[in-house]
Order: C-alpha cells, then sequence, then structure tokens
C-alpha cells in the first residue's frame, strides 16, 4: 500500500473531506493544506497569548475581589487556549519554540484587535463582550472544521469561552446602572472597541486571499464578511437593551435583507494595525519577549533539575 | 525540530470513577511530575477530570493509517463475530 501515487492519495484526501471525514496528524495531506493550518492554529495561538495583556493590565485595579478573580480566570483560561492551540499546531510537526519566535520576529501574526490598550476599567467590560463575543463567532463553526486536533481544541475553546463574554457584558450592564461618569465610561469603550472588534474578521471578501481554499479544505465554514454580519445582528441588540449605542451613523435594520447594514470599515487603519503600526503593537512583543528571556533560566534549570533527578534514579 | 523545548508529553484523563483515561492533549515538561502538574492546570480547570497519565510524546508507536486496510479490515468480514449473525427461535426470549 505504501506505493500508492500521489493522485490516489489526493483523491482519497478529497474524498474524506466531501464525506466530512476528518484529517488526522498521520493521515496523508497536502503540504499547503498542513502549511496553511500552521499558519492559522500558530496565528490563532498567539492571539490567545498576547491576548492576555490587555487584560492582563486591569487584574491589580479590578474594582472588587469578584471581578478581580473572574478576570484572573478568564485570562488564565486564555493561557489554556494557547496551550490547546500550540498543541494542535505541534501535532502538524511544527515547533512552538520556532512559531513563538516567528510571532516575535513580526513574521507570524496575531488578532490585530490586541495592538489597541485598554485604558479604563469599561474596557474590560467592552473586550469580553465584544472581543470575546467576536472570538465566539469565528471559533464556534471552527469546531467543525476539517482537521481533528484543530476541531477537538475548539471544541474545548468554545465551551469556556461563553463565560468571557457574559462576564464582559455583565460588566457593561452595571456600568450603565450607575452614574453619569459610569455610563459614559462604558460608551466610551464601545465607541473605541466596535470597529476594531469588527475588524477582527479579517478584510473583507473581495480583499481575502485565503479564504476560498480554506473553504474548499473545509478548514473554513464561513467567509468574514458572514461572519462579521453574524457578529453585528446578534450584538446591536445586546448594545440598545442597556443603552449603549453603536458608534456606527450608518447603522441600519434592513428588513428585506433580514440584516442590519452598516457602515464602512476604515481598512487603511486595519492595514496599519496588522503590518505593526498600531497603538500597541511594539508594547505587546516587548512584553511577550521579555517573559520569554526572563523566564529562560527557569526553565533550563528546571530542565537541568529533570535530568540530574533521572541520572540519579539511574545509578 | 527545535532545541529548547521542554519535551512534549501526550495527556490522558479519566473524567470520573469508572471511565477510561482518554487523550486529551499535549503538554511541555521537564519532566513527568512537572507533566502532571501543567496538564492539571491546562486541560482540568473545571473537574474535567480525577486522574492524569502522562506519557512521553517520543514513546507512543502509532499505526500506519496507510495500513489501516490490513490491519482493520478482517473484523468487517467476520460477522459471525457479532450475536446478530445467528438465528435462534423467537420464543426463546432474550438471550
Ligand atoms: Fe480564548
Ligand atoms: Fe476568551
Amino acid at each position: 500500500m505504501k506505493e500508492q501515487n500521489l493522485a490516489d492519495l489526493e483523491a482519497a484526501f478529497n474524498e474524506k473531506l466531501k464525506q466530512d471525514i476528518r484529517i488526522e496528524p498521520k493521515d496523508w495531506m497536502p503540504d499547503a493544506y498542513r502549511k496553511t493550518l500552521i499558519r492559522q492554529i500558530s496565528q490563532h495561538a498567539h492571539s490567545e497569548i498576547v491576548g492576555m495583556l490587555p487584560e492582563g493590565n486591569w487584574i491589580t485595579r479590578a474594582p472588587n475581589l469578584r471581578r478581580k478573580a473572574v478576570l484572573l480566570a478568564k485570562v488564565q483560561d486564555e493561557a489554556g487556549h494557547g496551550q490547546y492551540l500550540y498543541s494542535a499546531m505541534e501535532t502538524l510537526g511544527a515547533s512552538r519554540e520556532e512559531s513563538i519566535d516567528d510571532m516575535h520576529s513580526g513574521k507570524a501574526k496575531y488578532s490585530s484587535i490586541f495592538n489597541y490598550p485598554t485604558l479604563t476599567w469599561a474596557d474590560m467590560g467592552a473586550v469580553g463582550w465584544l472581543v470575546d463575543g467576536a472570538a465566539i463567532m469565528n471559533q464556534v463553526p471552527l469546531c467543525r472544521t476539517s482537521y481533528g486536533p484543530y476541531a477537538r481544541a475548539m471544541v474545548r475553546i468554545c465551551k469556556e469561552e461563553s463565560f468571557h463574554q457574559r462576564q464582559g457584558y455583565e460588566i457593561m450592564c452595571t456600568l450603565m446602572k450607575g452614574s453619569e461618569e459610569q455610563k459614559a465610561m462604558a460608551q466610551d469603550a464601545l465607541n473605541r472597541f466596535w470597529w476594531p472588534a469588527l475588524m477582527m474578521f479579517g478584510p473583507s471578501d473581495e480583499a481575502s486571499t485565503h479564504t476560498q481554499q480554506s473553504i474548499d479544505w473545509k478548514i473554513k465554514r464561513h467567509t468574514n464578511d458572514e461572519l462579521r454580519q453574524m457578529f453585528i445582528d446578534a450584538t446591536v441588540p445586546q448594545a440598545e437593551l442597556i443603552g449603549l449605542t453603536i458608534p456606527d451613523k450608518d447603522l441600519k435594520w434592513n428588513e428585506e435583507r433580514g440584516h442590519y447594514d452598516s457602515g464602512e470599515i476604515n481598512w487603511d487603519e486595519f492595514w496599519q494595525v496588522v503590518s505593526g503600526n498600531g497603538p500597541c503593537n511594539a508594547e505587546r512583543i516587548a512584553a511577550r519577549l521579555k517573559a520569554k528571556e526572563d523566564g529562560m533560566w527557569v526553565r533550563e534549570a528546571a530542565m537541568a533539575h529533570a535530568e540530574k533527578k533521572k541520572a540519579r534514579k539511574a545509578s | 525540530m527545535a532545541g529548547k523545548d521542554w519535551p512534549l508529553w501526550e495527556v490522558f484523563i479519566r473524567s470520573k470513577v469508572g471511565l477510561n483515561h482518554k487523550h486529551v492533549g499535549s503538554i511541555h515538561a521537564a519532566d513527568a511530575e512537572m507533566a502532571v502538574e501543567n496538564a492539571r492546570d491546562v486541560y482540568t480547570r473545571r473537574s474535567e477530570g480525577i486522574s492524569i497519565w502522562v506519557v512521553e510524546s517520543s514513546q507512543v508507536f502509532a499505526s500506519d493509517p496507510a495500513d489501516s486496510d490490513a490491519l482493520f479490515e478482517p473484523a468487517n468480514s467476520k460477522i459471525y463475530r457479532h450475536p446478530t449473525f445467528y438465528e435462534v427461535p423467537d420464543g426463546v426470549g432474550h438471550m
């Protein structure tokens, strides 16, 4: 069986996709499929890890113990999500260390949303509600993605995400029941995070280079614009319910389409942030590099200790 | 594979008493004890388990998917291994 030629292998691979049979690590897969997955999963993992920074920023300043415990648990979950995803990526033969170095050098990307600063406590509300909300929109269909380890990691992640969004929305609800200043703070956070949250779905379908192939491979199940529309439709009523105003003067329910129409995204800003010129790009990478370098001696010492223990056992 | 990553361990978790340990993913750790601790933090933050096994990934030897036909097909052709293959009179009741 081992001499099967390439055409047979490819036919078998395509047949599996067609029947919605998961591709597993040891199965044959086209190189480009493997590369696309490594790029997407590592980018996703980096986003979880860098995503801890804007929220980690507020842990010590949370307004009370309950909020602090919740935020701490959420940030810890994001660390876990990064670990699940790196672990899925490694099943494709990629090295975790190299992949992390690629993020530090700017060769690999992470979600551009995390290059915006978290200036007030209300931003913890906006991030949980909008950023995790958008992430959920992206991630739920990925539970059915064609690569087994990625799909299974997404199932775990999605189970944990819903508390993230709810705790953020709860923060917004609480602020909107508060003083005029608190309401203004919530509205200001929404104003700053609304558009960057919409950008999380990536370039519009016309400008997206990878979408069609990823859909053919059943890695992606919806286009960027479809997911963005789903997010807008779900989120606008949530804002209205608590008295927040979406900062888009063109936002309007379209009876005929059964969807909200919305204004044009500032794609210049999107590409600027993606290419490294967002408000916090340099700060985020510097923080990750510092974590790597400051922790280096600990990792080396742990390894040396483990080797010594092993040698002692053997002798 | 790069040099400085800690070794990789496969993680198996028993979710409750009476069930098998089941593979859930992998984790990096310097040694087995640390692998169990890291697996606890990463894979059981919401009481997903009551017992953890870790096995160094390099120690796992897996069957080759290309051999699947040869390895697993015979089971299908031997349907007489299943109880439904046998005819017994209706009156016999549950057997
Ligand atoms: Fe996450
Ligand atoms: Fe999250």
